[in-house]
């Protein structure tokens, strides 16, 4: 499933992004070097092919339900990790921007879920040692079932992390986890006898395809680690510090789990300049701090764990339904009034 | 979604990209980076915060109507891709039953708040990024990507996949029609013929693309897809991007609604 922008918050997007974006330079660069031109309409084209067949369903056995490709862990095979995750990351890529699965600040949480998962965690760790050499088929079979799996088991707590990390929707963790896992279980398993079917079929027409990957260094070779984990967390820095003073109030999930762990309310505060500069700026602009409305400014704001919900000032509200309705009425007007303008003087 | 009808949704939006209108006319970056602004100024609010978002219509409304992109085709979209965010925000309700009131006299479950602040943060987003390919087009945003720091690798690949996303998407409609006549129903929609048909698809996708490698390579390929448009950065373009990012500033910090409905009802007596 894809996380979509409603969901998330700037932070958590921002971050993932962050990371995408470090993925997509790090699989190319590696890619630079050792491809050859070739690969480059190859590898467009199978974008385009595992496009087309996430478009053809199949009905699975036994539930009447149907189901379709996801392609990270047959890319993988096809591919090597490299090529396979810059496919993935161009086919979710289109898909939010023609198809708006998604949305574009939940694109770097989804080509994450759906691209790191089955290419640099699953087809390494799992798939190619389970699969040896590729010549025996229930090898395939099995490998294709256990990296399809946890490739999507991995995609499904990600998505569930990212949700509750946002909060911004009230689902607790535990109860959106049983929900996500099983289903996820149950497509990794599918997912897995069709790329084996499809890998097998491969291997029967064209076996020069698959040997092409085989030999490939696994990813992560020559990459020294310490510049990466540098790089990573100047990024992680850069996004959680700047998008993360925009992110709400209330402790979200991170910070409730926080607190039960160490009995504090949250993280301890350090005292430096810009932190609190940033949270007085904030406490002066955030319209419904604690989600009450603002109390009157010589009223003691008290230090509440719960934000509670006061009785709302009546007038307050008919204010904010008014002006509601006027923003609305007053925009949707000057779009329709662009296009009557346009009309009468197109040609 | 049925396969005809997502694929012609596709091209409808492709076409519309084609179109010269002001909105068009401007830079991909630009349009991209205010896309951008929007959605993380959108996605900020807080979870019960709705009124505050209303304003942000105004940036949809103004580049579908300036762009001449039909309004009821975005609506159509949005509507059709919001099953995953209705289903996970739909449980808001249940799991926040706090109650308050929203108007004199009116109060609901604080869930159902939240619940719509998603939904109006989904329609927001998911219109500003379908406007955005309505009115730069594919192959313009990966040009602005491109120019905006991505890998020349990651940006010739997605052009690739773009320029033969409609020659495998009709490709795959023949043998799914071809399946689905041999099938009587539904014997032939299962795994074993799923596997064998993108078995075949997949081959014929590797030879088209050695096919295609050698047809660029005697055209002179070597890597980078060349463009001939010159992008440069207009004065209208920075103006655009500024009076967004300002706009959504100001909506951002400052309660619109409440002001507006304040000076009304002030002006009212």
């Amino acid at each position: 499933m894809h996380m979509a922008d409603a969901l998330l918050s700037p932070a958590v997007g921002g971050a993932f992004w962050a990371g995408t974006v470090g993925a997509i330079g790090y699989a190319s660069k590696k890619l630079k070097e050792r491809l050859d031109d070739r690969r480059i309409p190859l590898m467009g084209v199978l974008g385009a092919f595992i496009f087309a067949s996430q478009m053809i369903n199949f009905t699975i056995p036994g539930t009447g339900s149907s189901g379709h490709l996801g392609g990270g862990m047959i890319l993988a095979v096809l591919l090597g990790p490299h090529a396979a995750f810059l496919v993935m990351a161009s086919v979710l890529a289109v898909q939010a921007l023609f198809f708006a699965d998604g949305g574009l600040l939940a694109l770097g949480c989804n080509i994450w879920n759906l691209g790191i998962y089955p290419c640099f965690v699953a087809w390494p760790l799992i798939y190619r040692p389970l699969a040896g050499d590729g010549r025996s088929p229930r090898r395939i079979l099995v490998a294709s079932l256990a990296s399809g799996v946890v490739g999507l088991q991995l995609g499904a707590l990600s998505v569930v992390l990212q949700t509750s990390l946002s909060g911004v929707a009230a689902l607790p963790f535990g109860a959106f986890l049983l929900i996500m896992q099983p289903i996820h279980l149950a497509i990794g398993i599918v997912e897995g006898f069709v790329t084996a079917g499809v890998i097998h079929y491969v291997r029967a027409a064209r076996p020069e395809i698959l040997d092409g990957t085989a030999s490939s260094p696994p990813p992560g070779a020559g990459v020294s680690l310490r510049n990466l984990s540098i790089g990573f967390l100047a990024l992680a820095i850069v996004a959680g510090g700047a998008l993360s003073w925009l992110a709400s109030v209330r402790p979200d999930g991170l910070e409730w789990s926080i607190g039960k762990v160490t009995g504090k309310g949250g993280l301890p505060e350090r005292e430096h300049e810009v932190p609190l500069a940033l949270k007085s700026l904030q406490k002066r602009t955030a319209f419904l701090p604690g989600y009450g409305f603002k109390p009157p400014a010589n009223e003691a704001k008290p230090k509440e764990e719960a934000p509670s919900w006061p009785n709302i000032d009546a007038g307050a509200s008919i204010s904010g339904l008014i002006g509601g309705f006027l923003v609305l009425v007053v925009t949707f007007g000057i779009g329709w009034a662009i296009r009557a303008f346009r009309g009468r003087s197109a040609p | 979604m049925s396969f005809e009808a997502a694929y012609s949704g596709l091209g409808r939006l492709d076409r519309l990209s084609y179109r010269d209108t002001m909105i068009h006319r401007l830079d991909p970056r630009a349009k991209v980076v205010a896309t951008m602004l929007f959605a993380v100024a959108v996605v900020s609010f807080p979870r019960y915060e709705i009124l505050s978002l209303l304003p942000f219509f105004l940036f949809p409304v103004l580049i579908g109507a300036a762009g001449d992109i039909p309004a009821g085709f975005i609506a159509r979209k949005v509507v059709a891709v919001s099953p995953f965010a209705i289903f996970v925000g739909m449980l808001n309700p249940l799991f926040d039953s706090a109650v308050v009131a929203i108007a004199p006299g009116v109060s609901v479950s604080a869930g159902w708040v939240s619940f719509a602040s998603i939904l109006v943060k989904f329609a927001l987003t998911i219109s500003a990024a379908l406007l955005l390919v309505a009115t730069t087009s594919f192959p313009g945003i990966c040009r602005g990507l491109r120019r905006l720091g991505l890998p020349a690798l990651f940006v010739s690949q997605l052009l690739f996949l773009y320029r033969y996303l409609f020659v495998l998407l009709e490709e795959a409609m023949r043998v799914v029609r071809a399946r689905e006549m041999r099938s009587f129903g539904k014997r032939g929609a299962g795994a074993r013929v799923f596997v064998r048909v993108v078995g075949t698809l997949f081959l014929r996708t590797v030879e088209r693309a050695e096919r295609i490698y050698g047809a660029m390579l005697a055209r002179g390929f070597r890597g980078e897809v060349p463009s001939m448009r010159q992008e440069t950065l207009r004065t209208s373009d920075v103006v655009f991007v500024a009076a967004a990012g300002g706009f959504f500033a100001l909506c951002r910090f400052v309660p619109v609604p409440q002001t507006i409905g304040r000076l009304i009802r002030g002006l009212a007596g």
